[in-house]
């Protein structure tokens, strides 16, 4: 057999054992990796709009909000609590099935993505990153506060209830029995965005070799010569936020089914900025390199959060679980970057715009 | 016209405090093109190392009087800060002035959460009621009220710019740092020590956001360990606003940016029939931003960077 074969074969197997060894320990753990998943998404969808385009975008986070709210809103008996009118027209309750969430989700973040991208098209670097960042924070306060004078985000609350997913007459949130095994519901979830995600990675390599892909590297590299040679700078930059944006709707639906609730709190810019950092920290624009970063950083902390016990007793308290890992975390951005600037693992050819011009 | 008055009041002072901050992010990024993410936790650790040295001497030094406390905690706040920036800039920042241009963002963001969680650590994460130090009668001016507290910010920050234009513009330091900023290969070919400049920047940014910083914790009367977010993010929002690497665009940037916020904040409710109200204060300094970059890439006085990428 071919080695190619051969070598997905064998990740095929191990993602589909890696859960089922993980549940052996806990549900919890199985959660972590769900969560992980998660963020390597996420990852690579703002690898889009950083790695491949060179927009530095600070505010990625708002479009998993705008999934997750959209999703939330669209399955939970929220709407039809606050609004007479809705109860009438649903008297069953509005629980959108995830088949038309999911296309939902994702036209509704790329439209924000690239209503987000027109204002800004003309800024670059750092001027892009805090236009961004604000634009992410104007959002959260939006939901923050949207429960006044109509209850639409529910404010700080947040959004409870939200419908599991159900797909192909299996409800995600029930453990179910296959051949003796049982298979909890995170289990259930880890299979489904291990799906989710092999189709991202499928679609960034894609991406990333087509006409579009190596476009956006173009701008990356000097958006005048791109220019100068045909490329439409600006479509091509609207079609990266909106691609990126897609992604982060995606990945907000699928958390919002998998939290079953949803509030502002998960939205933060501190947020935004750890997805940042997994595509940098992981290798700008290497898909595997974001991969790692993303495995990193979000899993590293919730596996410290287990073994800081013993150390918080050392301490007398004064360094917990929280503290310990944000603490760890921080240096480990820090020491990463002093040791190895353009990421743990670089990509090998791409990247020269990386390196300062002047 | 009173709301209007004491709006513009509460602007001024607000501003002004920004202005403070904003001056340390607009001389580093001229000079090294970093957002310094962190120089927002170095406001933080101003104000609670002032909030332990009023504590201390509110218990051993009574016979001090407040605006000494004030100003002695402050003299100690800025130095202590200084240290520390030199000391961030030293770890966090110099091996890396020609690497590619986000690992320094990255290592600023992990800065600004390092040193977050050290404070965690040393002052718990509660919130620290700030003493009133001085005198809380009000002042009024045609209907509208002013405290000591905010006479003295406005005070503090006009000497503090007197001193940044001379320091600038009429001192060597200052004109190394110009030079430095215009280029640093060539300011070191004509005897200017680069590292030295951008050190020195540093603990003069320091300084300036530790000063500030006291004067945030006075004014609010409160301390805690991530009250240096908000305040750093905004006031790097004054500095794009006014120009980045530009002094004056800064402090103007500062002001405006203040002004806007407590008269956008005092009228929203009014404006909207109610719908939105002073909670969303904080979206004003964003929209400006957002439109001022729309229309001026460059900032108010801005003219340098317009095009770096």
């Amino acid at each position: 057999m071919d080695k190619k074969v051969i070598k997905y074969l064998a990740w095929g197997i191990g993602l589909l054992v890696l859960p089922l060894i993980l549940q052996q320990f806990g549900n919890a753990w199985v959660r972590i990796a769900d969560l992980t998943l998660l963020y390597i998404m996420l990852a690579l969808g703002l690898n889009i709009v950083v790695g491949y385009a060179g927009l530095l975008d600070l505010g990625y986070v708002a479009f998993y909000a705008v999934g997750a709210f959209g999703y939330a809103l669209l399955a939970s008996p929220h709407l039809t609590e606050n609004f007479p009118a809705i109860a009438a027209m649903f008297p069953q309750g509005l629980h959108i099935s995830i088949w038309w969430a999911m296309p939902l989700a994702l036209l509704l973040a790329a439209v924000t993505g690239v209503i987000l991208g027109i204002p800004v098209l003309k800024l670059r670097g750092d001027y892009l990153a805090i236009v961004t960042l604000g634009f992410g924070e104007i959002i959260r306060i939006f939901m923050n506060n949207l429960d006044q004078p109509l209850n639409i985000t529910n404010g700080p609350k947040g959004i409870a209830n939200v419908d599991p997913v159900h797909m192909f007459g299996v409800d995600f949130s029930k453990p179910h029995n296959l051949f003796g095994l049982e298979i909890p519901s995170v289990t259930l979830y880890f299979y489904l965005i291990v799906v989710l995600m092999l189709l991202t990675v499928f679609i960034c390599y894609r991406l990333q070799d087509s006409r579009i892909g190596r476009g956006w590297m173009a701008i990356r590299e000097d958006e005048v010569a791109a220019k100068a040679m045909g490329i439409n700078t600006r479509n091509m930059k609207l079609l990266a936020f909106g691609m990126g944006a897609s992604f982060g709707g995606v990945c907000g639906v699928m958390f919002g089914a998998f939290q079953g609730f949803v509030s502002p709190e998960s939205f933060s810019l501190m947020e935004s900025i750890m997805i940042v950092s997994m595509v940098v920290l992981g290798g700008l624009g290497h898909i595997p390199g974001v991969i790692l970063g993303a495995i990193l950083l979000a899993a590293l902390p919730e596996v410290l959060r287990y073994v800081a016990g013993p150390l918080q007793e050392l301490t007398g308290g004064r360094l917990d679980a929280a503290i310990l890992r944000q603490l760890l975390i921080a240096s480990a951005m820090i020491v990463v970057m002093l040791l190895r600037p353009r990421g743990i693992w670089p990509s090998p050819e791409h990247g020269k715009s990386l390196v300062r011009k002047s | 016209m009173e709301i209007l008055l004491q709006q513009i009041i509460n602007g001024l002072v607000l501003g002004s405090m920004y202005a403070l901050i904003a001056l340390g992010y607009t001389m580093v990024y001229g000079i090294i093109q970093l957002i310094n993410f962190a120089h927002g936790e170095v406001l933080m650790f101003g104000a609670l190392i002032s909030w332990t040295c009023v504590g201390y001497m509110q218990e051993h030094m009574t016979y001090l009087p407040g605006w000494a406390m004030l100003l002695i905690s402050m003299l100690i706040a800025c130095v202590l800060a200084a240290v520390l920036n030199f000391c961030v800039e030293k770890v966090a920042y110099k091996r890396l002035r020609n690497s590619p241009r986000l690992a320094p963002l990255i290592t600023a963001i992990g800065m600004s959460l390092f040193l977050q969680t050290v404070a965690m650590m040393i002052w718990k994460p509660t919130y620290k009621p700030y003493p009133a130090l001085l005198p809380v009668d009000p002042y009024f001016i045609g209907g509208a009220v002013i405290t000591p507290t905010q006479i003295l910010i406005l005070s503090i920050t006009v000497v503090s710019l007197a001193l940044m234009v001379y320091v600038v513009g009429y001192t060597r330091l200052g004109r190394a740092m110009r030079a430095t900023a215009e280029s640093p290969s060539v300011a070191s070919l004509m005897g200017v020590k680069p590292d030295m400049v951008i050190s020195a920047t540093f603990v003069i940014g320091a300084i300036l956001a530790a000063i500030a910083g006291v004067m945030w914790a006075a004014n609010y009367g409160t301390a805690f360990h991530t009250m240096g977010f908000l305040p750093g993010l905004k006031a790097f929002t004054a500095a794009v606003f006014g120009g980045i690497g530009n002094l004056a665009g800064a402090v103007i940037g500062g002001v405006l940016l203040g002004l806007i916020e407590a008269i956008g904040s005092g009228y929203i409710g009014d404006l909207t029939g109610g719908v939105l109200g002073s909670q969303y204060t904080d979206i004003f300094a964003f929209i400006v931003l957002i439109i001022i970059l729309t229309l001026r890439p460059s900032g108010l006085l801005g003219e340098r960077v317009a095009d770096r990428a």
